[in-house]
This record gives structure tokens, sequence and C-alpha cells, in this order.
């Protein structure tokens, strides 16, 4: 089976082999791109990013992202849990939104520094 | 008022030119246009920045924040939604003209860095024919109203173009709640990182056309549909292959040009494969005390490398010598190599070369020359041209330091 590592932006080609049970991996790099094979064929993750909204000046949204990777199946929950939140205040960058997505122990964490003073 | 140094742009490239030169002990003015810090990187708020340079997978925020919170810690004077309107040669350097909430401002400085990032092709640029209706977008224009503004450009998108900024477009409106008809690209091959076509499009079943363009949009306020066409080898429409798809929102991610309009002012020679300054290895243009870096130089797909030549020109700007330049040339299948120029007085023990293929290849030798003898060999099992390509080549050892050439040759 071919596959292509979203890991990093090198996007090795990798070719993923099943035998007895084992998945066994080729043409990656490195390491990353074995463990990400074996997490796609059994339980594919990603990393999000998105937005929330504010009512602060200045910015009508933050982004965010997951401070890790959440199952693939649940990118649309995700996306809907983004819709329900506002944020009222300005936060710093890194600033912890929701803690524990769907179980995954993966925080939902905003990217932006709402800090600067607005013109 | 004078500086050491004026940088025009306050993106990665700026930011990191800014914080370089002022660490060398430089005074350093930092012009920036729009309110805040970080030019495009601000809205990019997909992650995957910073990989080459941090070993983490940062959000375009993120890297910026953290090149905005170094600068904090420098010298360096920003001076933000303020634009640079005319530069020109003085006895001892460049004077600026800018406007700023102030009014207009004049400053003098020794050297300029020009970072003014790259600028979308629009509709225009690609001729589309048809209705002058709503709905017709840059993909950076969508982007910053998703993103910065929080407003959806439309509720079913066609996005043209199949570079990075068009299949994370096309994954974004998907998950912001719009329907994504398709991408598609007139090449026949896709132009943007295979991971993206993977994690943007393959994961969201979002379809891709090749070969095809639109080549007409109708609408009378807002837009209601566009013609597709499939397009030859020469990308050329065929006629008979029209197709209608309905949509109220076209996305176009068709292309990113230098800006240089500061450098046009000054004169500054251009080279017509990059769109971008003819440079040395130090970021230098033909014009003493002008440097170019980022986007403004070529276009890059990476913005460590942004920083990086960011900083090159910084720290280059501050100790200038007398130059004594030499051309690279180029043979084989390169769509280019930056640097044009390599300065034999200026550093030459490890150069950084960018260079990217004219077209997609398969097992190749690049190899840099001076005179006859070869300074750096690679092997590449594959190039292709939208993955540009970094080399660091050693000329110390070269006998002559002359008729440079970098050549890409099958292996």
């Amino acid at each position: 089976m071919e596959m292509v590592c979203i890991v990093c932006p090198n996007g090795c080609r990798l070719t993923v082999t099943r035998q007895d049970g084992q998945i066994a991996v080729s043409g990656n790099k490195c390491k990353r791109g074995e463990s990400f094979a074996v997490g796609e064929l059994t339980h594919p993750t990603r990393s999000v990013t998105g937005s929330v909204r504010s009512t602060v000046k200045g910015y009508p949204v933050v982004s965010v992202k997951t401070d890790g990777e959440i199952p693939k199946d649940k990118i649309f929950d995700l996306m809907s849990l983004c819709r329900d939140l506002t944020i009222t205040q300005p936060l710093p960058i890194g600033t912890v939104l929701v803690d524990d997505l769907f179980g995954t122990g993966v925080r939902l964490v905003t990217t932006r520094d709402m800090e600067e003073a607005n013109e | 008022m004078r500086y050491d140094v004026a940088v025009i742009g306050g993106g990665p490239a700026g930011l990191a030119a800014a914080i370089r030169a002022s660490e060398q002990g430089a005074s350093v003015l930092l012009i920036e246009r729009e309110a805040k810090l970080g030019g495009i990187l601000k809205q990019c708020i997909h992650d995957g920045f910073g990989v080459v340079r941090f070993g983490e997978k940062l959000s375009g925020p993120e890297y910026a924040d953290r090149f905005v919170k170094k600068l904090r810690q420098t010298n360096v004077q920003v001076s933000l939604l303020s634009f640079v309107t005319r530069t020109e040669k003085c006895d001892d350097g460049y004077k600026l003209t800018y406007v700023c909430k102030e009014g207009l401002k004049q400053v003098e400085c020794g050297g300029i860095v020009l970072a003014t990032g790259c600028r979308e092709r629009t509709r225009n640029g690609i001729g589309i024919h048809g209705d002058r209706c709503a709905g017709v977008y840059t993909a950076g224009a969508a982007q910053n109203l998703v993103n910065i503004l929080g407003v959806m450009p439309g509720k079913k998108v066609v996005v043209l173009g199949s570079g990075d900024i068009g299949l994370i477009m096309a994954r974004r409106l998907t998950l912001e709640g719009a329907k994504v008809v398709g991408v598609y690209e007139a090449k026949p091959v896709a132009s943007g990182l295979t991971r993206n076509i993977h994690q943007c499009l393959n994961d969201f079943d979002i379809p891709l056309h090749l070969s095809s363009t639109v080549t007409r949009v109708f609408g009378t306020t807002r837009l209601e549909k566009v013609e597709i066409s499939k397009v030859d080898e020469r990308m050329r429409p065929i006629v008979g292959t029209e197709q209608i798809v309905e949509c109220d929102c076209l996305v176009l991610a068709v292309g990113l040009i230098p800006e240089n309009e500061l450098a046009r002012d000054l004169q500054v020679p251009l080279d017509p494969k990059t769109k971008g300054a003819i440079v040395d290895q130090n970021c230098q243009t033909l014009a003493e005390g002008i440097f170019a870096c980022g986007n403004a130089l070529h276009v890059n797909d990476l913005v460590d490398y942004v920083s990086e030549s960011g900083e090159t020109a910084g720290s280059a700007v501050v100790r200038r010598g007398k130059r004594k330049l030499r051309p690279v040339s180029t043979e084989g299948k390169l769509l280019y190599v930056v640097p044009q120029r390599i300065d034999v007085n200026g550093g030459i023990d490890k150069v950084v070369m960018y260079f990217r293929a004219s077209e997609e290849l398969t097992n190749q030798r690049l190899v840099v020359t001076a005179g006859d003898e070869t300074v750096f060999s690679k092997v590449y099992a594959k190039l292709l041209p939208p993955e540009m390509e970094r080399i660091v080549v050693n000329f110390d050892t070269a006998h002559t330091l002359d008729d440079f050439t970098v050549r890409l040759e099958d292996k």
C-alpha cells in the first residue's frame, strides 16, 4: 500500500505492507514516518487548527489548535465545539480553552497573542 | 532622523532581518503597513511552520509570535500602519518617505532591507472572462476574511489552483461549513506539497480536477456559477469541453509574485525568473546598500527559509565591504537559482543557494562548478518544481573564483 507521510513538509512516499499482523514501512526518511503509517492503518489522528469567536476589540476571531492529535473522525465535532465557544477577554498565546478533548487528554489552546494593544 | 538600517515589511523576513541587524549593534527602523507585526503569518492559522528551524509544527501566528517577542527585547524602532511611498538615494545612503498616523515622515538610513513579501495573482492576472460580480476572491483575501475577520466568503466554493494556499483554503472552508465543490488545476500535476493533497483534500473527499481551469464567471450581483474548461498541454482551453459548475464563491490560488515596486523605484535590477531582485549570497542587490529577502526575493514554500534569508540580509546590511561580484550561470532544467551573483569578497565558505527544478525530474545530479572545478555535487532521486531545494556550498577550496555554474544533469 502506498501512502504519503504528512508529519512534515518532506512528504515521504511510504510503502506499507502487512504481513502476519505486522506492519512494515519503507520509504520513510525518519522514524516518525513509521509511526505515522501504523497510526494511519489502525487509528488515524490529526492535529487540527481553527478559530474561536471573541468579543475583544480588534479580534473578531482568535486562532486555536489542538496541542496534540485527535481521532480523525472527531474533527467535525471539534469544529462545532469551537463554534460554541466565545472569548470575552484578552488572553495570552497558549491559553488552554478546553482541557480534555473527547477523552484524549489533548487540549484546545489559543495560538494568537491578544495582549498587543489595538490600533 | 537617521538609522543605520531601515527594514521595510514586518513579516517573517523583515522581523528576522531587523532582529539580526539590531543584535549586530545597528540602529534599526522597521516599517510595517498593517496594525500588527507578523505579515501573512497572522492569517495562516494552519500548522506546519517552523519544522526546520524549531523542530516543531507551529501555526503561523505562533511562529510570528516567537519573532515578535524577540524583537521586543531589541532596540528596533517599529512604525506600524506606515507605508513607504518613496525611496531615493542621498549622499550617505537612502532617504525614505512614508505615511503614518502622524502624517508624512522622512528618514535617512545607511542601508535598506526590502522585506515586502509577495502579492497574489488576481482574476485579471489570468484573464477570466465574464461578469463583474461579488464572490470572486484571491485565496489570501478569503483567508483573511475567515481567519482574521471571522466572515465566510461563501457557502458553495470552487477553488482554482492546487498550490498549497489553494489546498489549505479548501480544507479551511470545508471545516467552517462551506461546501467545496472542487479544486481545479490547469497543470496536469498538482502544484502543492504532496502532504497537503492528502491532509487537505483526500481527508475531506474534496475532488481535484487536473488540466482544467475556470474560463468564465456568471452572476448579476453575486457569483452564481462558473464555466470550467479542460485545457491542452499548453494550458489553452479546449473548445467543446465547457462545463457549468454552480457556486457562490470562487477562490483564486493562482500564484504569487514578489512585491518589488520599491526596488523598481530604486532601479534595482530584477531577475525575470524569480521576479525578485538579483542578489549576491548576502542578499545584497546590485544596488549598494539595498538588500532583499524572503518572498520579495523569490517565492519560498517554507517560512523557515524566509527567516533564514532575512537573517542573512540583516547581518550583512550592518557590515558591508567592497564587493567583487561574479555571476552564477545555470544549465539544465532549472527554474531558477538564488543567489544569482557571488561576492567573492563576501564570505564564500558557507554559501546558501536555493533552486527549483523547472519540471518533475527523477535521478538528477546537481553540480556547482567554479571554472572547470566541481565544488559541490548532490544526487536527487526526485525533484519537483513546487518543492524548493536548499544547498550549502563551500567555494573556499576553489582555485579560480570565477565562472560559477549551477548545473542539473541526468545521473
